[in-house]
C-alpha cells in the first residue's frame, strides 16, 4: 500500500462498524430471502389468495424485498464506512479479506501476482528494489515500493485529505502501462506520476465450495464492493417501488400470485448474479434472469402477440449467451485453467505477461452476451418488444435492472475489458475506437432514431432504454468507466420512473399506450405529469437533473480518452444522440399531455400506491446530481462554503463505487469540460426546439408521418431499419427452407447413415462374437475344465476308490514313507 | 548310552505292525498289528526319555507319553473289538476283504 495512503488509513478514526461487516459477510442472504419469498408465493400463495386476498399476497412480496432494500442500505452504510477507513495492509484482517477473495489456492496466486509486479516495477526501471521484491514471501513486494516512493520524492503532501488526490501532480502515465492495483497502487507512483490515487479496498467476500473436480475446487460466493453495493441497493429499491405499485397496476389480475412469484424470483436472480464472485455463478444468474424475463413478458399469454414477445426475448438472448458461454471458457483458460473466480480472471488480465488477443478474443465473445441482454445494436430487437409484458415489469426489467446486467458484466470484468479491447490506447480500431464502443455508438443511435416514429409511448421508451444502455456500453468503451456505471445508476431512477409514469398514464387511459390516443393529461394527472417531465429533463439532458451529469460525465470521458487518447468519433455521435433525445422526449411529452385529449375514456390521476413511487423516483433522479458532481464544481463550492460542505454534499460516486481492488491501475477519470458541457447542451436545446416548433405549428397527431421530406427515411425508421426482416427471411426463413431441408437430408443419409452403420456393424460383431468367441470360446474352456475334472475324477476313483481298507493303510503308509523319505533327502 | 538297539527294537515292530495291519485279512489280527505300533512308538518315547534324561528319574516325560498311549489303545481296542463284533454280528465275516461298502 501507498505510505500515503496508508498514513490516511491510520489516521482516520475507527473502520467499519462490527454489525456492517457481519452484514455483508451474510449478504448471500439477500437472494435467499428473495428466493425464498418466490418458494412461498410458488407452494402457498394461491390458498393465501383465497383466504386473504390479493393484499395479503402482494404484502409478502413487499415485506421481503423491503427488508432486503434496507439489508442493501445496511450494507451501503458499510461500505462507505469501509471504504473511508479500509483495512491496513498487512494486518490480519486485510490479509483475511484478501485471502476470501481469493479463493483456496490464494497462496500460490498471491505469490504469483507479486512476482509479476516485481517484474513490471523492473521494466519501469525500479530493479535494484525488486530483487527484494520478488522473494517468497507473498506480501515482501510492498517493501521496497514504500522505499521506492521516499526516493522519487512522489511522495504527495501526507495527511488524510488526500484520497481523491494530487491532480496537481502530471497526470501522464509513462508509456500508457496497464496495470493492475491489486493491493498497492505504488505503480503510478512510482512511474512519477501521482495519479488520482484511490484507497485499495479490499472487497468483502464470503464463499463455499461448489464442486471439486480432481484437484481443482470450484467456489460459490459473494463479493461485496462498491459496484455490486450501488447495484444492490438499485435492484432492491426499483424492486421495492414496482412491487408496491404493482398492487394498484394488477389488481384483480388473472394471474396474480404468478406475477409476484416471477417479480421474486426475478429480484433474486438479479441480486444472485450482482453478488456473484465468478463468472460460472453469473452465468447461472444470467440466464436466472432471463428465464424471469420471458414468463413475466409472457404474463397475458392469451394473446399470441404476447408470447411472440416473450420467446423472441428468450431466443435473442440465446443467441448472445452462446457467445458468453463461450466467452466464460476462454477466460477460464486465459487465467490459469483452473478458477472462474473475477478476481482471478481480472489479475491476470492486468499481469504483464497476459495474453493480449486471448483477451480480446475473451471480451468480444463475452460482449455477444451482452449484446443481447443489453440489447446492444444488432439483437436490440427484442427490448421494444418485450413491452408486451405488463409496464412494472417493463420499468423493473426491462429499463433499471435485468438489460444492465451486460453493462453490470463489462463494469465486473473491466480490467478484462480494458486490455482485450486496448480501451488505454484508443482502442484497436484507433482511431475511431474498440468494439465496445463503436457498438455502443450505434446502438445509441439506432435507438434514439427509431424511438422518434414509435406511436406506442412504452416503446418510445423502450427505445430510449436501447439508446441509453448504448450509452453506457459506449461510456465502458472509451474507458469512462464511473461514468458508465453512474449512468447506470441514474438512468434506473429516471428510466423506471418514466416507464411507472406511461404505466400510469395507461391506467388513466383505458389502458392504451398509444399516443393518438391520448394529449391533454396534464389537466387530469398532474403529479403523473409534473414527474414525468422532470424525468424527462432527466433523460433529455437538462442541467438541474441527475441525467445531464452523467451523460455529462460520459462525453467528457470520450472527449479526453485514456492516455491522452481521445475517441471523436464517439463523442460526435454522444452529441448527436443527446440532441435527438431531447427531441423524442419531446414530441413523447407532447403527445402525451400537451393539447386535446384525443381519447374515448376518462382520464384521471391515478392512485396513491402509483403516484407515490413515481415521486420517490422523481427525488432521486434529482438528489443523484450530488452524487457525483465534477471536482470542478466541488472546488468552487469549497472555495464559497468551505471544504465541509463539499464533503458532506458532493459524495463522491467515483471514490466509493470504483472497484479499487485487482482493478485498471491508473485509469484516467474525465474532468468535467465546459464546453463539452455547453455544447452538449446546446444539442439538448436545438432537439427540443426543433421538435417542438415541428409538433405546435399545426400538424399535432401523427405529425412524423406527414412531410414529404424524407419518405425514405421514416420508412426505414419505421420498419426498424429492416432488423427485423433480415432476421426473419435472411435467419429464420433460410433454417425454415433450405436449411431445414438440408440439414434434414444430412440427417437422413449421412448422420443416420453413420449411426446405423454403427449398429449393424455392432450387431453383426454380437453375432459372430456370441457364436465364436463366447460359445466356443469361453463355454468351451469352462466346460472343458470341468469334463477334465470329472473324468479324472472317474479315473482317480477306479484307482484309489476300492473300498479296501488295507489299500488304504497302504497308500498311507506308502506316502509316508515317501514324505519321509523327503524329509530326510531334502531336509538334513 | 545308546539308543540305537532301542530304536531298531522300535522299527522292527513297527514294520511288523504295518506287515499286519495290510496284509492280515483278519480284522481282529488287523486290531492286534496296530496294538504292536503302538507298543513299537512307546518304546521309542522311552528310549529318547532315557537318552534325555539320564539317570534323572523326576524327568519322565515319555514315560508319560508312553503311558497316555496305552490308556488311549486300550479305549482303541475296546472301540475296535465292539466294531468288529457288529461287523460279525452283520455280515458273519471279520474278513477286512470284503468291508468294501464304502467304496468311491
Amino acid at each position: 500500500m501507498h505510505p500515503m495512503l496508508l498514513a490516511a488509513s491510520e489516521a482516520a478514526t475507527g473502520s467499519a462498524p462490527a454489525w456492517t461487516v457481519t452484514l455483508m459477510q451474510w449478504a448471500f442472504l439477500i437472494p435467499l430471502i428473495m428466493t425464498g419469498t418466490f418458494l412461498f408465493h410458488l407452494l402457498l400463495s394461491k390458498k393465501l389468495m383465497k383466504v386473504a386476498g390479493e393484499k395479503a399476497v402482494s404484502a409478502v412480496g413487499i415485506l421481503a424485498i423491503t427488508v432486503c432494500f434496507f439489508m442493501s442500505l445496511g450494507i451501503g452504510y458499510g461500505w462507505i464506512a469501509r471504504t473511508n477507513a479500509p483495512p491496513v495492509h498487512e494486518t490480519p484482517e486485510y490479509v483475511a479479506a484478501e485471502a476470501a477473495c481469493f479463493g483456496p489456492s490464494n497462496a500460490e496466486r498471491s505469490g504469483a501476482h507479486h512476482a509479476s509486479e516485481g517484474v513490471n516495477a523492473e521494466g519501469a526501471g525500479h530493479g535494484e528494489e525488486t530483487t527484494a521484491g520478488k522473494g517468497t514471501d507473498g506480501h515482501g513486494a510492498d517493501k521496497p515500493k514504500s522505499s521506492s516512493t521516499s526516493d522519487h520524492g512522489g511522495t504527495p503532501e501526507p495527511g488524510g485529505t488526500s484520497e481523491h488526490g494530487a491532480e496537481s501532480g502530471s497526470m501522464e502515465l509513462a508509456g500508457g502501462t496497464v496495470l493492475l492495483s491489486g493491493d498497492e497502487p505504488a505503480v503510478g507512483a512510482a512511474t512519477g506520476g501521482a495519479k488520482e490515487e484511490h484507497h485499495s479496498v479490499v472487497p468483502v467476500c464470503t464463499s463455499i465450495t461448489w464442486f471439486e473436480i480432481g484437484t481443482h475446487t470450484y467456489e460459490a460466493g459473494t463479493i461485496v464492493d462498491g459496484l455490486s453495493v450501488m447495484m444492490l441497493i438499485t435492484v432492491t429499491l426499483i424492486s421495492m417501488l414496482v412491487h408496491w405499485y404493482s398492487t394498484a397496476y394488477l389488481k384483480d389480475d388473472v394471474r396474480f400470485v404468478h406475477y409476484y412469484a416471477f417479480l421474486s424470483l426475478f429480484s433474486a436472480a438479479m441480486l444472485f448474479y450482482v453478488l456473484s464472485n465468478n463468472t460460472l455463478q453469473m452465468l447461472v444468474g444470467w440466464e436466472l434472469v432471463g428465464v424471469c424475463s420471458f414468463a413475466l413478458i409472457g404474463h397475458w399469454w392469451e394473446e399470441k402477440k404476447n408470447t411472440d414477445a416473450a420467446l423472441k426475448a428468450f431466443l435473442t438472448n440465446r443467441v448472445g449467451d452462446v457467445g458468453l458461454i463461450l466467452g466464460v471458457i476462454v477466460l477460464f483458460f486465459g487465467a490459469g485453467g483452473s478458477s472462474f473466480n473475477v478476481f482471478h480472471i481480472n489479475e491476470y488480465a492486468g499481469s504483464s505477461g497476459a495474453n493480449t488477443s486471448l483477451l480480446f478474443v475473451g471480451s468480444l465473445l463475452l460482449f455477444f452476451g451482452v449484446t443481447s441482454k443489453s440489447g446492444q445494436f444488432p439483437l436490440h430487437t427484442w427490448l421494444p418488444d418485450a413491452m408486451a409484458g405488463p409496464t412494472p415489469v417493463s420499468a423493473l426489467i426491462h429499463a433499471a435492472t435485468m438489460v444492465v446486467a451486460g453493462v453490470y458484466l463489462v463494469a465486473r470484468m473491466y480490467p478484462t475489458f480494458f486490455v482485450g479491447m486496448d480501451i488505454g490506447n484508443g482502442g484497436n480500431w484507433a482511431p475511431v475506437g474498440n468494439y465496445v464502443a463503436i457498438i455502443g455508438a450505434i446502438t445509441a443511435l439506432v435507438g434514439a432514431s427509431l424511438a422518434f416514429v414509435q406511436h406506442d409511448l412504452k416503446k418510445v421508451l423502450a427505445y430510449s432504454t436501447v439508446s441509453q444502455l448504448g450509452f453506457m456500453v459506449m461510456a465502458l468503451g472509451v474507458g469512462a468507466w464511473t461514468a458508465g456505471v453512474f449512468h447506470l445508476f441514474t438512468h434506473a431512477m429516471f428510466k423506471a420512473c418514466l416507464f411507472l409514469g406511461a404505466g400510469s398514464v395507461s391506467h388513466a387511459c383505458h389502458h392504451t399506450f398509444d399516443m393518438r390516443e391520448m394529449g391533454g393529461l396534464e389537466k387530469h394527472m398532474p403529479i403523473t405529469k409534473r414527474t414525468f417531465m422532470l424525468c424527462s429533463w432527466a433523460l433529455a439532458g437538462v442541467p438541474i437533473m441527475s441525467g445531464f451529469w452523467s451523460k455529462d460525465e460520459i462525453l467528457a470521458g470520450a472527449q479526453q480518452g485514456q492516455n491522452g487518447k481521445p475517441y471523436y468519433a464517439i463523442l460526435a455521435i454522444g452529441l448527436v444522440v443527446g440532441g435527438m433525445t431531447a427531441s423524442y422526449m419531446t414530441r413523447a411529452y407532447h403527445l402525451t399531455f400537451k393539447g386535446e385529449y384525443r381519447g374515448h375514456a376518462h382520464p384521471h390521476e391515478s392512485p396513491k400506491v402509483m403516484t407515490v413511487p413515481l415521486v420517490i423516483l422523481t427525488f432521486l433522479a434529482f438528489i443523484a446530481v450530488f452524487f457525483n458532481i465534477p471536482k470542478f464544481f466541488t472546488d468552487i463550492f469549497t472555495g464559497t462554503f468551505g471544504p465541509s460542505v463539499t464533503e458532506k454534499v458532493a459524495v463522491r460516486f467515483e471514490h466509493f463505487v470504483e472497484p479499487t481492488w485487482v482493478f485498471v491501475e491508473g485509469i484516467d477519470h474525465p474532468k468535467f469540460n465546459l464546453i463539452v458541457a455547453g455544447v452538449s447542451l446546446l444539442f439538448a436545446a436545438a432537439g427540443w426546439q426543433i421538435m417542438k416548433r415541428y409538433l405546435t405549428t399545426g400538424i399535432a397527431t401523427g405529425a412524423t408521418a406527414k412531410p414529404g421530406v424524407a419518405r425514405f427515411g421514416y420508412r426505414l425508421l419505421e420498419n426498424k431499419y429492416y432488423l427485423d426482416k433480415i432476421y426473419e427471411q435472411g435467419v429464420r426463413d433460410s433454417v425454415r427452407g433450405p436449411m431445414a431441408r438440408a440439414s434434414y437430408w444430412f440427417n437422413m443419409r449421412v448422420i443416420d447413415g453413420i449411426v446405423n452403420a454403427f449398429g449393424i456393424g455392432a450387431r453383426k460383431f454380437g453375432d459372430l462374437t456370441y457364436k465364436y468367441v463366447d460359445q466356443k470360446g469361453i463355454d468351451g474352456a469352462i466346460n472343458g475344465t470341468g469334463a477334465v475334472s470329472s473324468e479324472g475324477g472317474q479315473f482317480l476313483r477306479t484307482l484309489f476308490g476300492t473300498g479296501k481298507v488295507q489299500q488304504y493303510g497302504a497308500w498311507l503308509f506308502g506316502g509316508a514313507v515317501v514324505f519321509a523319505g523327503m524329509i530326510v533327502v531334502f531336509v538334513k | 548310552m545308546l539308543v540305537n538297539q532301542f530304536l531298531f527294537l522300535g522299527a522292527a515292530l513297527f514294520a511288523i505292525g504295518v506287515y499286519g495291519v495290510l496284509a492280515r485279512r483278519n480284522a481282529v489280527a488287523v486290531l492286534m498289528s496296530i496294538e504292536i505300533i503302538l507298543n513299537s512308538v512307546n518304546i521309542n518315547f522311552l528310549a529318547f526319555n532315557a537318552m534325555h534324561n539320564q539317570g534323572n528319574a523326576s524327568h519322565a516325560d515319555g514315560a508319560v507319553f508312553a503311558l497316555f498311549v496305552i490308556t488311549v489303545a486300550a479305549a482303541e481296542v475296546g472301540v475296535g473289538l465292539a466294531l468288529v463284533l457288529m461287523l460279525y454280528r452283520t455280515r458273519k465275516s471279520i474278513d477286512v476283504d470284503k468291508i468294501d461298502a464304502l467304496k468311491g
